[in-house]
């Protein structure tokens, strides 16, 4: 396999860049796996690679419908963050935020990890209590956190409105520097070829269209490409996850899918340093290494599998990024795409055994699916290979909607399209 | 995305609010049975294709009405009063001692 180094890029330069090899195999499917993951985006494939790494599980497939990076690891606005509120849900973010910063020598891969910052605006002095709150949540659980004035923000991002005279006038923020950004192509390829070199099977266009049950339990799928049995069977398919599970028999789960909406502008000189989010809608924009402006707003608000959204959310998206950055307005925007969330009834995602006899669901990660890649894959390769989740997911479970203890971070209640 | 409201005609779907899975029922409000209650506030069909949905025309007439959309072309298929016949189910239950 290609290993990366200051000595492959020299020698592959001399022989005019023709010998590098591809990153990951295109195996066969064989007849049965120790475990099968449905869904070769960043979580299916950082599954694959912690399964094979952390418990030496390699007898493994990911099955991807597409091509990888085509799903939602490619739809993403890439945001790396976790200044959560809840205990639960720092812990486990904080985890993979410490994942991210070694991700690059662990994969060998350069994901492009950036310690940019993330900026959360506020715009009233309760806003701002607020976020002292959870501020000092964060920062009693280790993680940084610090709050802004106004005359710090405007130093920082010089193309913001930051007068009086603004439709929603700023008066502060909150600010976690080790958050930023990372590449997100690069996460899915670096997990494909550090699972692969450790025998793990990526089978691409390799689409589930049914389970094999033996009883309740579940002992294989049936693909475009045949049929595969495993003693287990993980899906981890974020926005299908209705639809791959009521292939299995389960038609009813406390999730909800919708279409999130993205955009990019033409490339411009350097001009936003960090992420900024706008406390009084739901705004948030970076820019690209290239230059662009990534930025997305609020998902459509209705039940949608279709990767397109509709008019109305790109003009309030556009309002909001103008209500901040007014000098943006003749910015062209190249293009725009959609990704869908599998929203979960409190906000929060699941990763747990079951809900059937030989499966594991790694579903509902709402908007904050891209920072808890590896995180996710850790704990859900600890759920799978021990039949028992990981203390940063234990408090992740399916039955959590049932026995009441819902971790509802944004305090929303059970209506997802507004978490 | 336009909705063909029964009374205004067909309107964007900006003038529409979404009220949700309209595949849901109510546990009769008398009701202790803890399971139902659980399941009627979390558990979401949530299917690729024709999904039975409510929204209310709250831009213009406000009805609220039971629309048959499919998630994956956002096509929509029909659109009823909730209180219609046939779309009985969506209607929220009467408070206890009203006349039915």
């Amino acid at each position: 396999m290609a290993e990366y180094s200051a000595f492959a890029l020299l020698k592959n330069a001399l022989s005019g860049n023709r010998d590098w090899r591809p990153a990951w195999r295109k195996p066969d499917p064989k007849p049965t796996y120790d475990v099968i993951i449905v869904g070769g985006g960043g979580h299916g494939l950082s599954t694959a690679y912690y399964l094979a790494k952390e418990h030496g599980i390699t007898n493994v497939a990911v099955l991807e419908k597409g091509y990888l990076g085509s799903g939602n690891v490619g739809r993403n606005t890439v945001t790396v963050r976790s200044n959560y509120l809840l205990p639960q849900n720092i812990r486990f973010y904080e985890h993979s935020m410490k994942m991210w910063e070694e991700l690059s020598h662990d994969l060998n891969y350069n994901v492009m990890f950036s310690q940019r910052g993330v900026l959360a605006l506020g715009h009233s002095p309760g806003q701002i209590d607020e976020f002292a709150r959870r501020g000092n949540a964060m920062r009693h659980l280790g993680v940084d956190a610090e709050l802004m004035d106004v005359a710090a923000i405007k130093k920082l991002m010089p193309g913001i409105d930051e007068t009086a005279s603004a439709r929603f006038p700023i008066v502060g923020g909150l600010m976690q520097r080790r958050a930023g950004t990372a590449r997100h192509d690069a996460v899915a390829w670096g997990y494909a070829r550090a699972a692969d070199r450790r025998g793990v099977d990526i089978l691409e266009n390799c689409e589930v269209n049914g389970f094999i049950k033996d009883g309740d339990r579940v002992v294989g799928v049936t693909t475009s490409r045949g049929e595969i049995r495993a003693k287990k069977i993980a899906v981890a398919v974020a926005g299908s996850t209705g639809h791959v599970m009521r292939m299995a028999g389960v038609d009813r789960l406390p999730i909800e899918s919708h279409v999130l909406q993205a955009f990019v502008t033409e490339s411009i000189k350097p001009f936003l340093d960090t992420v900024v989010t706008f406390g009084m809608g739901h705004f948030y924009m970076n820019q690209s290494d290239k230059g662009g402006l990534v930025y997305g707003g609020d998902i459509d608000g209705y039940n949608s599998y279709a990767q397109r959204g509709n008019l109305p959310i790109v003009e309030d998206v556009m309002s909001e990024m103008l209500a901040l950055f007014p000098s943006l307005a003749p910015v062209r925007v190249l293009r725009s795409w959609g990704g869908i969330m599998d929203m979960s009834m409190d906000g929060s995602p699941i990763i747990t055994t079951g809900p059937l006899p030989g499966m594991y669901l790694n579903c509902g990660w709402c908007y904050g699916g891209f920072k808890a890649t590896p995180a996710s894959g850790f704990c859900f390769a600890h759920t799978i290979a021990r039949d028992q989740p990981h203390e940063f997911n234990a408090p992740f479970s399916l039955d959590r909607f049932h026995s009441g203890a819902v971790i509802d971070d944004k305090g929303q209640g059970a209506t997802p399209r507004l978490h | 995305m336009l909705i063909t409201c029964p009374y205004c005609g067909p309107r964007d779907v900006s003038e529409y609010t979404y009220q949700g899975d309209g595949n849901r029922t109510r546990p009769e409000p008398a009701s202790t049975d803890q399971e139902a209650w659980n399941a009627y506030v979390y558990d979401r069909v949530n299917i690729a294709g024709a999904h039975h949905e409510i929204w209310q025309h709250s831009g213009g007439c406000r009805a609220h009405l039971a629309v048959v959309r499919s998630t994956t072309t956002h096509k929509i298929a029909s659109v009823g009063f909730v209180r219609e016949a046939g779309h009985r189910k969506h209607e929220r239950h009467a408070r206890p001692g009203a006349k039915a």
